[in-house]
């Protein structure tokens, strides 16, 4: 184990500590608001991860793995939106 | 060494913004720390690994950069508009400068 994949372990300890407090906040709540923005910021970890699994195995396919996770982030974000302001349209 | 410092500032801003979402106290600060920091965490680190010259084809590695820095503020004008029509219960909103535009229900404890 060299220097450099010690580096990138250290980086997915880090990255994993924000997914556990993120995710925390996630299953916590207390609003749906703040569950979706949980969940934006789940997605952004999860861009960092796929940049770092193209780091330590040196595939470029991955950089597109993130690519797609974000375009999905986009979709789910703007789908959860639009839920949260038709949930106040009942009584 | 300058991507090993990218990539460490990068990773760093991603768990302050974790940390901001769990310690701030209402949805639109958690979404301020989770939208900017997050958004400059997750560049700074995808920067770092195309400088790293350990990935055979970085070239696609500015098209998440390019789509996250267009869609993370769209979607979170959306989400912000969204969270404040809903009723979610707001710190500091006394005098609401948006009561006259957008039609604001009682705040509900359970969304």
């Amino acid at each position: 184990m060299n220097g450099q994949d010690t580096f990138v372990a250290i980086l997915g300890i880090v990255l994993a500590l924000a997914l556990i407090l993120a995710g925390w906040r996630m299953v916590r709540g207390p609003s749906f608001a703040d569950r979706f923005v949980a969940l934006d910021m789940l997605t952004a970890i999860a861009v960092g991860f796929a940049a770092l699994t193209a780091l330590s195995t040196g595939r470029g396919a991955f950089l597109d793995i993130a690519l797609g996770v974000s375009l999905m982030n986009f979709v789910a974000t703007a789908a959860f939106a639009v839920f949260l302001e038709r949930k106040r349209k009942e009584p | 060494m300058l991507a090993m410092a990218l990539q460490a500032v990068g990773a760093a801003f991603l768990l302050i913004a974790a940390i901001g979402v769990i310690r701030l106290p209402d949805p639109l600060q958690r979404m301020h720390s989770a939208t900017k920091a997050g958004t400059l965490g997750t560049t700074l680190l995808l920067l770092g690994v195309m400088a790293s010259g350990e990935v055979d084809r970085t070239a696609s590695g500015w098209l998440p950069i390019v789509f996250l820095l267009v869609t993370l503020p769209l979607g979170a004008q959306l989400l912000a508009r969204g969270a404040y029509l809903s009723g979610t219960p707001l710190k500091g909103l006394e005098d609401d400068p948006l009561a006259d535009e957008l039609h604001r229900p009682t705040e509900r404890k359970e969304l």
